[in-house]
């Protein structure tokens, strides 16, 4: 019962990409990131709903949009478990886990405030790491500090 | 072993066994200390922050060597006060000299500089991050005194929070299967990462809040100074400014063989009644640090 409202709530889309299992509390955050604001393209979205793996997912669909690597990366950083979707002609040509990638060039700001990056014009780069509880971490080239997921932000 | 062209950032970017290079060049340093090598060479020294032992240590070693210095001692004195960029400055000096040694307040800035620079860069401290050659001296005078650098009982005291030379210390050391005692305010403890490093390497550490408790089992005891400057809450840095203070009755039950070591400048962790002791060998160690530095720039210069 709960799985059919789902599906109600958001149409399908001819061609687009649908991003998936995003954690409710990251949605909007996502959405965010991706620029959606300034596009002329449909978009839908659902947060705080039923999901068999997660208490509560959001979802976003954005039609005729497909996204590069750089960009589909950026979502791993704040929504590790969202399933990223395309679709052509109602038919779903590729589904694959959004992956976190082993750096990350120039989309982060350091975290730490007296950086280099901070100051100087750099594009910043970091290796993902894990930290001894297994939480991802982004190690900075340069400062060679360690920042939390949570503390994540994009230029 | 080829360290030609090199750059030195980080205490990592040096295997061990280009560590044990560096420290047996600076033995010979030591035994032979004016080699005119350098008669042909220019060496910049830029600090864009204020420094007495590196800076000096840097230039006596170039001067030993025959070698000629140019550069700045504060960001006062250069372009940068027009609002010169980090890389413009780099790009500009690197005109000039063979081998740029550069101090900067912001971390990073030295891998920065190394990235842009057609010169290899020797870091001489990049705000609270890396400060390698410091680690060296450390090492030297570890190995001076106890004749090696393998399985050494360190006790690190005071800031370890902040502390960037106890963090490259616990780094290098690490390549030598160490065994670390680090004594601190609950507030300035080791952080997280470093203690990861230290497991990593499958090595053991212990933590203490009385320093008394460790001084017996030292090797080394390496006493930093609480830094004021790198401290974002002045009253934090008010409350622990005093933590440990070593006095020279408190070497009563150390080791025969035990040194203390300190990166300098101390401020009062160390009192002075503990000079006087032949377990205090700080100046020394300050001393190791122009041997080193001679032996750094000669092998990065490919002159041995």
């Amino acid at each position: 019962m709960d799985k059919k409202r789902t599906e109600l709530i958001v149409s399908a889309i001819r061609s687009g990409t649908v991003i998936d299992h995003i954690p409710s509390d990251k949605t909007f955050q996502v959405i965010n990131m991706l620029n959606l604001e300034g596009t002329e393209n449909q978009v839908y979205f659902g947060t705080n709903l039923y999901s068999d793996k997660y208490i509560s997912k959001g979802i976003i669909k954005i039609s005729d949009t497909f996204f590069k690597e750089e960009e589909i990366s950026k979502i791993a950083l704040v929504a590790p478990s969202a399933t990223l979707i395309e679709i052509e002609d109602y038919e779903i040509t590729k589904k694959q886990k959004v992956k976190a990638p082993a750096t990350v060039d120039k989309i982060v700001k350091c975290y730490n405030p007296k950086c280099v990056t901070n100051t100087e014009t750099i594009p910043t780069k970091f290796k993902v790491i894990s930290d001894h509880k297994g939480n991802m971490k982004l190690s900075c080239h340069y400062c060679e500090k360690t920042m939390a997921k949570e503390n994540i932000e994009f230029y | 072993m080829d360290l030609k062209n090199r750059s030195l950032i980080s205490i990592t970017d040096f295997s061990k066994e280009e560590i044990l290079h560096i420290l047996d060049l600076a033995e010979d340093f030591e035994r032979d200390q004016r080699q005119q090598i350098l008669n042909t060479h220019v060496v910049a020294s830029l600090f864009f922050e204020p420094s007495t032992r590196t800076r000096l240590s840097f230039e006596s070693a170039v001067q030993y060597l025959g070698g000629s210095i140019i550069g700045f001692a504060s960001a006062d004195t250069s372009s940068v006060k027009k609002g010169e960029s980090l890389k413009d400055t780099i790009l500009t000096v690197s005109n000039y000299s063979d081998l740029i040694v550069m101090r900067n307040p912001l971390d990073g800035s030295a891998r920065y500089a190394s990235e842009v620079s057609p010169v290899p860069i020797i870091n001489a401290g990049d705000g609270a991050n890396q400060h390698p050659t410091q680690c060296l001296l450390d090492l030297y005078s570890i190995r001076k005194t106890q004749g090696t650098l393998e399985n050494i009982n360190i006790v690190m005291v005071g800031d370890l929070k902040y502390g960037r030379t106890v963090h490259s210390l616990v780094q290098a050391l690490s390549l030598f299967n160490a065994t670390f005692h680090f004594v601190s305010p609950d507030s300035l403890k080791m952080p997280s990462s470093v203690k990861t490093w230290v497991k990593n390497a499958k090595l053991e550490y212990h933590q203490y809040t009385d320093l008394m408790e460790a001084i017996p089992i030292a090797d080394i005891l390496y006493m930093t100074r609480v830094q004021g400057e790198r401290f974002p809450d002045p009253l934090e840095y008010e409350r622990v400014k005093n933590a440990y203070i070593l006095d020279n009755s408190m070497l009563a039950k150390s080791k025969e063989n035990m040194k203390v070591l300190h990166p300098l400048p101390r401020v009062n962790e160390i009192n002075v009644d503990v000079d006087s002791n032949n377990k205090a060998y700080y100046f020394q160690q300050a001393k190791n640090g122009v041997y080193v530095r001679q032996a750094l720039i000669a092998a990065i210069l490919g002159l041995k």
